[in-house]
């Protein structure tokens, strides 16, 4: 049951090839598509159906963000794929981009078709040089194909669709200020309402999906909604590409159904490094929050069971920790980023990640004081639900996680001015 | 302020610079030229060996119609562009966690030593610049780092040395 979705070609020799995506039936789903003329209506419902959530993070129906959209609204209208992946731990969408652009490409096509969009973005993180020549060589293919371009086989619908290549800001991650990249600005995200859905990209109705997300629509429309929900569990549709990495044996990206016990995936990816023990994970990309290693063993990998213990699935980014780390060493390291990476715009992120981190950081250098363990709960209460986006939060969660589960940790840092772990 | 004319613009980049800026112009809806910024700051990066002056920020503002400060303030959000030099061959370090973890610090330790130089720094012969970055996306293969357009992974010392090695 593993490599069914988006990884599906990933056995062929050279599988980014436009003819090698054919042997598979890659663009059978569009000109199917286009000689039937589906109703529009249809392909959404099927993507409802299919319980796709939103693979960049936020796990929102990807289906019912697309039925958001006044389809006969006159003007341009955009689709968007964020291929900004940049969530440290998440390494997935790289691998579409490199492994299986087409796939990427025909659902982008269909979402286009599917929305009343004429044209389409692809943002590809500018760090991805390897994985940006390879989609342009697929757009090339695709073009000379008569897969995008005018009239496409003859079917009146016309599709044009281009890269746009970041410059490294973690922020462009998030929706709106992807947008405002595209648009030659500091990506700096927009108020919320009102959405992309009416006022998107250049200010017209606009889909921005991950790119896990629209690579997985052609297996959707080929399969059914009702196929690609029962390969995972309630509330979980499908399956999810889990990068995983940090101290185990064979780090990597695997796709499997939604629901598959995390201890499962461990072994995939070859255990626990030097068979040490597993100390912690942090299961869904550095914003979620740590889940202790013992309590990670006996869950699953899917929305539900990953929020009962108190965190998020995210990106499906896990990272597995073992007992040499000091995770007040980690969370340094983590709260550094979201200082480094905030955008500046909002009060409460801007300085509140600024406090995290030098925080943390004296705790860390064995100058913390017993006072500030409640200092940093403070501050990631003041930052959490205060800001424009969701990057203040992804900074406040990973402090809120440490200090429910580590705790002794911070205390022993603040006690002995050192650090527990090595010490024994 | 200046006001370059459209008559100036073909002055402001040598030919095959301006052909490069109008791919990524001939992108976007034709009212937003200012979408090419990104592109086209790269591109006149890359041709002034790795990093950006006022000039050249200036004439992308004029070549793509949009006041300089707006360009300033791409040129300076963004992680990737450089305003001051940096070395002939940029390497960049990820120390995120993933990395950390899998011991990125002895690869910077080594970069350090072996080059002489720290983050933020350029060896003196102009060959080499340190830079301290964040998550590159490829945690699979850490500790990793880039160099110019290339990622290297699952980085030691000895791996590391000899891709220095082999660099021009």
């Amino acid at each position: 049951m593993a490599n069914e979705v988006c990884l599906r070609t990933l056995d062929l020799e050279r599988p980014w090839l436009l003819e090698q995506y054919q042997s598979r039936g890659g663009y059978e789903m569009l000109k199917k598509i286009l000689t039937e003329k589906t109703p529009p209506e249809a392909i959404i419902e099927e993507v409802k159906m299919s319980g796709l959530r939103g693979r960049g993070g936020a796990g929102f129906p990807t289906g019912l963000k697309w039925s958001f959209i006044s389809r006969n609204a006159p003007g341009q209208k955009y689709v968007v794929c964020n291929s900004d992946e940049g969530e440290p731990g998440t390494f997935k969408d790289r691998d579409i981009l490199r492994y299986n652009p087409h796939q990427l490409i025909e659902g982008m096509i269909i979402a286009g078709y599917a929305i009343g969009a004429t044209r389409g973005y692809n943002y590809i993180r500018g760090e991805f040089w390897e994985p940006y020549e390879r989609f342009e060589q697929a757009l090339e293919e695709a073009r000379n194909a008569g897969f995008l371009g005018n009239d496409l086989l003859g079917s009146g619908f016309d599709f044009e669709l281009y890269t746009h290549l970041g410059a490294g800001a973690y922020i462009c991650g998030e929706e709106t200020a992807l947008l405002e990249s595209i648009e030659g600005k500091k990506g700096q995200p927009r108020y919320k309402p009102p959405f992309p859905a009416h006022f998107g990209l250049y200010g017209r109705p606009t889909i921005i999906n991950n790119t896990e997300s629209l690579a997985s629509i052609p297996m959707i429309i080929e399969k059914g909604g009702a196929w690609f929900a029962d390969i995972g569990v309630k509330n979980s549709g499908g399956s999810k590409l889990f990068s995983i990495s940090g101290n185990i044996n064979n780090p990597g990206v695997f796709e499997i159904p939604m629901g598959t016990p995390f201890s499962e995936l461990l072994e995939m990816a070859g255990g626990v490094k030097d068979g040490r023990r597993i100390k912690a994970v942090i299961p869904g990309g550095s914003s979620s929050p740590v889940i202790p290693g013992d309590q990670m063993m006996e869950l699953n990998m899917d929305y539900d069971a990953i929020a009962a213990a108190g965190s998020m699935l995210g990106s499906g980014a896990v990272i597995v920790l073992d007992d040499t780390n000091c995770m007040v060493k980690i969370l340094e390291r983590m709260s550094y980023f979201y200082y480094e990476e905030s955008c500046g715009q909002c009060t409460p992120c801007r300085e509140g990640t600024g406090w995290l981190y030098r925080v943390v950081q004296r705790i860390e250098a064995g100058q913390g004081r017993q006072e500030d363990l409640d200092l940093l709960d403070d501050v990631a209460g003041k930052i959490s639900g205060k800001t424009i986006c969701a990057l203040g939060d992804a900074a406040a969660m990973p402090v809120q996680g440490m200090l429910r589960h580590f705790r002794d940790e911070f205390q022993y840092h603040i006690d002995h001015q050192r650090c527990m772990v090595g010490v024994g | 302020m200046t006001i370059t004319t459209a008559k100036d613009k073909t002055e402001l980049f040598a030919p095959a610079i301006r052909a490069e800026i109008d791919r990524w112009v001939a992108k976007y809806p034709p009212e937003w030229k200012q979408s090419a910024v990104m592109g086209a700051l790269m591109i006149v990066q890359d041709d002034n060996g790795g990093w950006l002056t006022t000039q050249l920020m200036d004439d992308v503002a004029a070549y793509l119609d949009m006041p300089s400060i707006a360009v300033y303030e791409v040129a300076t959000f963004y992680s990737m562009y450089e305003l001051k030099p940096v070395g002939k061959h940029k390497i960049c370090v990820c120390t995120n966690v993933s990395c950390m973890t899998n011991k990125s610090d002895i690869i910077v330790e080594h970069l350090e030593k072996k080059l002489g130089i720290s983050f933020g720094q350029i060896t003196e012969d102009g060959r080499f610049s340190l830079k301290e970055v964040e998550c590159l996306g490829a945690c699979g293969g850490a500790p990793m780092m880039q160099i110019g357009k290339q990622y290297y992974e699952n980085l030691t010392p000895e791996i590391v040395d000899a891709i220095l090695e082999g660099l021009e």
